[in-house]
């Protein structure tokens, strides 16, 4: 476990600057408060999706089980699969990415703060609205992938559908407004000296992941507004007594769903990027290829979409090219990977928490990545196709890639956001727990698919030959619910207990370690100014640093104007001192205490207006449930309501200034 | 991102209106770029949509050909109308104009005023603001004209999957020029208030360049949907 021994360690209440109560939670605009709301939100959806895979495991631990009926079988998989990927995985990363990246590129918050609460009180309204539907006994059941004309009135009627088109369009609105806020905050807010090739892999992974929202959610959107409309409207895009194509749900979904899928994994993927270098005490291998890598793998994931679709019969071409493209996106992935063990190879290795759950991350992902490969070939991916040969798949990369790239991030930054370390001794026991139930879990699966077992069926006869694997896969159901209780446990009594953090508890080479642990609200006293890709160990560990490139290029840019811009300066230094530090340009903050007030750094004020934008949305979209349940008035009467309210709190919000007069 | 703290570090900025930031250019900028991109791939979801369904109306009426009995159940005319959607596009295309000098008379609206009556024209901000939210309002009105007769002649948003896809894609564009309208006019009644000058010309320049993209979304519209049969 690391000390604390080169950064001097200060009580986390001491450095923590800011105002407590509710309303200041409602009102909040500081990225950590509302990366802290996305995390505490987001693992309890995390714990609501899987409690309705132990539900979903407990109804196929034996033949003909009747723990649940069909429809709620189909209800607990469709709502398993929503939950987690967009109230889950999305949004655990969305914690990262408003916690850390703003301290990764040393600014003082993302660059639209207000939108930023904007989006996360989106989210949480889109997610309880569609949790909501549990409630009227009409949760979704058309699988998370909602394939129309199965979800179109004539085969889906009652709210089920409504409640899911209407709930993933809301939470559209987060991701799209968010991707909009990122892309802005990385490319504009980076401290002086920290061109593109000096940011941090996270950084990098996030910027790119930004990229593939803010093309891809327009493309759902527009699939799940057709099917808005042929289910309230009466237009006929999915009826194909109209002439209508079978396939243009899919085309469009998997348009969206195949970069979805590394919008959940590119994120775990920077996530590694930290930890595995910090770990293993060497600047990670192949800094460019990592780059360059992550914007391949975002290039191409737009190309391989059709691989969903093998089994429909696109014919030849279709299926040589996606199955030629799906080959090509395991290259730059599987660059990532051996710059990973190439970054391990020959380090000095620190097996913490952390680090296991990075190392485990690596291992699960090899399997999921190759099995990946295999249903690139479309004659092999006909055999396997809906069955659990696929699930097994998908679930050694959403679980054994982004979930425990996602852990071992928690394990890694919960110093920074909350001042204290977790258990290690409890963190190692979750690991194993989690590795050893994750494997036993899944990797039956790949059987029982291989032996025909169909995706999605709510129970199954003793003589089909699949009931030993069910069995395995449930027992190590039970054993990753006892590992994620052993988590939750350790998240919770640690904020209390924990070991005190220090601004450096694992000797990391990054900007959000050069800062107390949790971070006042301004961040950054003096903004740092930035000479290599890991500017903290040109103070601690220059040693590890030596074969990291320090160009002036960065340097000369900043400070100068450019056509009729200034550029680089982007940062007031109240303390007035030389922003230089020695030759590396770099310092470690000390926790004052201090409130931005007392430093002269302008905060933006706190304000309730992006939550009640974001209650006008919700209130909006509300008002479209009604038009099924014949009260036409009533639903105009919300739609219009929610409208008025929301272009109200919005002009409310854009007309005030962000901060104070000064 | 502290905005007037920025300042305070970029004495160097000329105009002084902007932070400096690590491009020179302003976060709002950037993110309106962003927004346009992710348009980009909405309008192209709705075109490629209605491409994908042109020809496979299973009843009439059609987009180019008149149908008749026995393939109809009536006679239909043929629907589109391209003189008049040809003077709606000129309409919307002479706004993007106007919209360039609005932003150009904002941005130098702390320049004395010259001299001639035609030079003091083109610093009005008010004129030409008020000039694109008219011009873009009379293409609404060409619009729901060209609804109405539309239904008329027999084709809703329910007949086939012309009538669902072409009111779909041309609504949508619609209701995006009705937002930029009502973002002009937010603009209109601010220079009202208390005039619009350079530090403003960021906010103009974002309604400008909305107001542009959905102008180009429009002549790729009426070249794929209107011009080629």
């Amino acid at each position: 476990m690391a000390t604390t021994a080169t950064a001097p360690a200060f009580a986390p209440t001491e450095s923590y600057v800011g105002e407590s109560g509710i309303w200041s939670w409602l009102t909040t605009v500081d990225h950590k408060r509302i990366g802290t709301l996305y995390l505490f939100t987001s693992i309890f959806f995390f714990l609501v999706g899987g409690i309705e895979a132990g539900m979903i495991r407990w109804q196929l631990a034996q033949p003909n089980m009747h723990f649940v009926t069909a429809d709620t079988y189909n209800q607990l998989f469709t709502m398993h699969g929503t939950t987690m990927i967009f109230l889950g995985i999305m949004p655990l990363s969305a914690a990262f990415f408003n916690y850390i990246v703003p301290l990764q590129i040393g600014a003082r918050d993302v660059a639209f703060p207000r939108l930023n609460a904007f989006s996360y009180w989106v989210f949480l309204l889109g997610g309880l609205f569609i949790n909501a539907s549990w409630f009227f006994g009409a949760a979704p059941n058309g699988g998370w992938f909602g394939y129309a004309p199965l979800t179109t009135m004539q085969y889906s009627p009652g709210l089920n559908i409504d409640f899911w088109v209407i709930g993933l369009q809301i939470l559209g609105v987060s991701s799209l407004a968010a991707s909009f806020n990122f892309i802005t905050t990385i490319v504009n807010m980076r401290a002086p000296g920290m061109n593109l090739m000096r940011m941090p892999m996270f950084t990098w992974n996030v910027f790119v992941t930004q990229f593939l929202i803010m093309l891809a959610f327009p493309v759902i959107t527009i699939a799940l507004i057709f099917l808005q409309f042929d289910r309230f409207f009466g237009t006929q895009f999915y009826e194909m007594s109209a002439g209508a194509d079978p396939l243009l749900w899919q085309h469009l979904f998997w348009i969206f769903g195949h970069p979805e899928v590394y919008i959940l994994i590119l994120p775990a993927f920077g996530l590694i990027s930290e930890i595995v270098p910090t770990f293993s005490r060497k600047p990670i291998f192949g800094y460019p290829v990592m780059a360059y890598a992550t914007m391949l793998i975002a290039f191409l994931g737009f190309g391989v979409w059709a691989h969903h679709m093998f089994a429909v019969g696109m014919g030849p071409v279709g299926d040589t090219v996606f199955g030629v493209t799906t080959m090509l996106i395991a290259i730059p992935t599987g660059v990532k990977i051996f710059n990973w063990i190439f970054t391990m190879w020959g380090g000095s290795i620190e097996f913490t928490a952390s680090m296991k759950f990075a190392i485990g991350m690596i291992c699960l992902f090899i399997i999921g990545g190759i099995s990946g490969v295999m249903h690139s070939s479309p004659p092999a991916d006909l055999q396997q196709t809906d069955t659990y040969f696929i699930v097994a798949h998908f679930h050694y990369v959403m679980f054994g890639g982004s979930m425990m790239g996602i852990f071992a991030g928690i394990y890694y930054y919960y110093p920074k956001m909350t001042g204290r370390l977790l258990n290690e001794a409890l963190g190692t026991w979750h690991f194993w727990l989690t590795f050893i139930g994750m494997n036993l879990t899944f990797f039956p699966m790949h059987f029982s698919g291989l032996m025909g077992m169909p995706r999605r069926i709510y129970t199954y006869d003793a003589n089909q030959g699949w009931s030993t694997f069910n069995l395995i896969s449930s027992i190590g159901a039970a054993v990753l619910i006892v590992g994620t209780a052993v988590f939750v446990w350790n998240f919770f009594r640690s904020f209390k207990t924990g070991a005190v953090a220090g601004n450096d508890p694992w000797k990391a080479g990054t900007l959000e370690w050069s800062i107390p642990s949790p971070p006042p609200e301004y961040n950054f006293a003096r903004i740092p100014r930035v000479t290599s890709r890991l500017p903290l160990w040109d103070v601690t560990s220059p040693r590890l640093n030596a074969e990291v490139p320090h160009t002036a290029r960065g340097d000369r840019r900043m400070d100068v104007d450019a056509g009729s811009k200034h550029v680089g300066v982007s940062h007031h230094n109240p303390t007035g001192e030389p922003t230089q530090h020695g030759e590396s340009g770099m310092h470690m903050e000390p926790a004052t205490g201090k409130s931005a007030a007392e430093l002269g750094i302008h905060m933006p004020n706190p304000t309730i207006k992006p939550l009640l934008c974001a209650v006008g949305l919700t209130w909006m979209f509300t008002g479209l449930l009604f038009i099924h349940k014949d009260k036409m008035s009533l639903a105009i009467a919300l739609i219009i309501s929610g409208a008025i309210f929301m272009t109200a709190a919005l002009y409310a919000w854009v007309l005030t200034p962000l901060e104070d007069a000064h | 991102m502290t905005h007037a703290a920025a300042l305070e570090g970029a004495q160097a900025d000329p105009h002084g209106e902007h932070p400096a930031t690590s491009t020179g250019l302003d976060n709002k900028k950037l993110a309106i770029w962003a927004f346009i991109g992710s348009e980009c791939m909405l309008f192209a979801s709705l075109i490629s949509t209605y491409l994908i369904y042109k020809g496979r109306s299973v009843v009439g009426p059609y987009p180019h050909e008149a149908c008749d009995p026995p393939t109809c159940a009536q006679h239909y005319n043929a629907i589109l109308n391209i003189p008049v959607t040809s003077a709606s596009t000129f309409v919307l295309l002479m706004s993007s104009l106007a919209m360039v000098l609005a932003l150009a008379a904002v941005e130098n609206a702390d320049q004395p005023m010259p001299s001639g009556f035609g030079a003091r024209l083109l610093r009005s901000s008010k004129l030409w603001l008020w000039m694109t939210a008219i011009l873009g309002t009379t293409f609404l009105g060409f619009q729901a004209f060209e609804f109405t007769s539309f239904v008329h002649e027999g084709l809703t948003i329910r007949t086939n999957l012309f009538g669902s896809s072409f009111f779909t894609l041309t609504g949508f564009h619609g209701a995006h020029v009705t937002a930029g309208v009502i973002w002009l006019l937010t603009l209109l009644a601010i220079d009202y208030r208390r005039g619009l000058g350079p530090k403003d010309a960021i906010n103009v320049d974002m309604a400008a360049l909305y107001w542009h993209f959905v102008d180009v979304v429009w002549i790729a519209i009426f070249t794929l949907v209107y011009l080629i049969k």
